[in-house]
């Protein structure tokens, strides 16, 4: 479905991105992990045409995505929860999801994929007249997750969405990426949480200083004695204990 | 009423009620005219950061689009006036093309280097191709006839700009408040990165936003050149600087504080002339005086909104 081949990324001299390849399968759940700085986040920056890879392709269906214009990408079937959320702060929930679903025109089926939203996230019905900046973290990660299924996405990418939420949140969020994906979603997740997302994932790929270090299925990856030491905080635990 | 206009004189040093609401009136017709300009700068900066210096003198160069449709190409004035203000709409996205686009990206200084070029090439512009010596523009019977109330003559003017003025202003508000294009210029106001996302198309979308704030000055040029009927190259520059306080005053980036602005230092600016006459050779003055009396006492304007520097 996605495909990216030797993607090499850089901020003014920074090399963020030092060549990486990543598959995405329609209908998998694959996920990057990485420390912080890694350059998970610019892969999905990449994606949605954010940032302009020095060398690199990035195909999705076989067509060239690079090619394609920023605002455009988001009809080809793509979407990001971006880092930190970023809901729109002084619009109501409704409109965060009506923003969600802006290159759409079928205004009836709009209709039915906000109560659909609203099936999936309870609380945001009771909130939408709610300013979405008035929302807690965790309602708001939940609108940014609605906002994003509103353009009916094929590819559903996810950065970090249980940064700095309770862990009460965090399972809720995870039981709704598997909820969604259910549902037959692909989804490329981002997550500092790498044993919960390697848990759901069928694929993941661990990033280092802008290189893919390993591959694996989420089983392979969680018994993998280096990333127990680097991720999984099992090195910690060991301390402690 | 006698008793009334006693009491009332009583209170104002003797200006009777008549004359008191004829300035008023006035105070609020170019209130008015300010608000009109200062939600261009408002709008802009709201969504670039960006002081648009040159926005008074697209409101200058309405006012000759209006003049020449009116002398040279013999329109009626409607039609002049229209064409006039759309023009002005291009003229503004034109701008944004020219001069801020390419800087998107570059330190705020050099935007606003470019703002005040771009402001001086209009001027220059004007001088050479409209010429330094003020014109008269069109006059308008049906708008600037007087009206007699009692023993005060009134211009019809006086009443046409606050009307035409609500009018544009519930129009801004619905464009904002309920279609697409509105909701796309406030969320790439709020966070265009993101709107991206979403599938708005920014660069159009800022172009958007020039081209209504532009035509709100051009509707407010046309205004200014009916009730102050000479024009010149330099005419925009007072109008400008008070537009731009006015949406200071107001809080900037908010555009029912643009609107609060314009009418506090319209009418504010007329009774202090109507009080203390012995202060009118001060009166653009007033507008700085308030400015720094506002940012002393509130500095992020009467709104009060707190704009985040966006990184
Ligand atoms: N806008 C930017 N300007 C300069 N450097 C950046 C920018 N964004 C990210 N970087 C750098 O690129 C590298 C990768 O960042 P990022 O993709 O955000 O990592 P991650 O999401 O894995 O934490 C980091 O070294 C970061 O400092
Ligand atoms: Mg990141």
């Amino acid at each position: 479905m996605l495909k990216i081949e030797n993607l090499n990324v850089a901020y003014g001299g920074i090399e963020a991105l030092k060549g990486i390849s990543i598959e995405v399968e329609e209908g998998k759940i694959v996920t990057l992990v990485g420390a912080n700085g890694a350059g998970k986040s610019t892969v999905l920056r990449s994606i949605m045409g954010l940032v302009k890879p020095k060398t690199g392709n990035i195909t999705y269906h076989g067509k060239n995505l690079l090619a394609v214009k920023r605002h455009d990408i988001v009809k080809n079937g793509i979407t990001l929860v971006p880092e930190g959320r970023r809901v729109f702060p002084d619009m109501t929930v409704l409109e965060n999801l009506k923003l969600g679903a802006f290159t759409r025109k079928d205004q009836k089926e709009i209709k039915k994929d906000i109560d659909w939203v609203y099936t999936l996230f309870s609380r945001l019905k009771e909130r939408e007249w709610q300013l979405a900046g008035t929302l807690s973290g965790g309602e708001q990660q939940m609108l940014a997750v609605g906002r994003a299924l509103m353009s009916r996405p094929k590819l559903l990418m996810m950065d970090e969405p249980s940064l700095g939420l309770a862990p009460m949140i965090v399972k809720d969020i995870f039981n709704i990426i598997r909820e969604i994906h259910s549902q037959g979603m692909t989804i490329l997740l981002i997550e500092q949480n790498a044993n919960a997302a390697l848990h759901i994932a069928d694929v993941g790929y661990v990033i280092e200083t802008g290189l893919i270090t390993l591959k694996g299925t989420g089983k392979e990856l969680l018994a993998n004695e280096d990333v127990k030491k680097a991720y999984l905080g099992e090195s910690v635990i060991k301390l402690k204990a | 009423m006698m008793n009334l206009n006693a009491v009332f004189q009583y209170f104002t040093n003797g200006m009777d009620l008549g004359t008191f609401l004829q300035h008023l009136t006035n105070g609020i017709s170019l209130g008015s005219l300010y608000a009109l300009v200062a939600i261009g700068y408002t709008m802009v900066y709201g969504t670039l950061r960006l002081i648009n210096f040159a926005h008074g003198d697209v409101f200058m160069m309405t006012t000759y689009f209006a003049f020449y449709g009116v002398s040279t190409f013999m329109l009626p004035w409607y039609v002049s006036f229209i064409l006039a203000v759309i023009l002005t709409g291009a003229l503004g996205m034109l701008l944004e093309k020219g001069a801020y686009r390419p800087l998107r990206n570059a330190p705020k200084i050099s935007i606003m280097i470019s703002a005040i070029g771009a402001s001086f090439l209009l001027e220059n512009l004007a001088v050479v191709l409209f010429g330094g010596r003020p014109k008269a523009f069109p006059s308008v019977k049906v708008l600037t006839d007087s009206v007699q109330f009692g023993s005060v003559s009134i211009q019809k003017l006086t009443f046409v700009i606050p009307i035409v003025t609500i009018i544009f202003l519930f129009g801004l508000l619905y464009l904002l408040n309920h279609t697409k294009t509105g909701m796309a210029m406030r969320a790439v106001a709020k966070d265009y990165e993101t709107a991206g996302i979403m599938g708005v198309n920014v660069n159009l979308t800022i172009s958007q936003t020039f081209a209504i704030g532009s035509m709100l000055a051009a509707v407010g040029g046309i205004m200014w050149g009916l009730k102050f009927p000479q024009i010149a190259p330099l005419m925009g520059v007072m109008p400008g600087l008070k537009a731009f306080i006015a949406a200071v005053i107001g809080g900037i980036g908010n555009i029912k504080g643009a609107v609060i602005g314009g009418f506090i230092l319209g009418i504010g600016e007329i009774m202090i002339v109507a009080f203390l006459p012995s202060l009118s050779g001060y009166r653009d003055a007033f507008a700085f005086v308030f400015l720094i009396v506002i940012l002393l006492f509130k500095p992020t304007g009467i709104t009060g909104e707190k704009i985040a520097e966006k990184v």
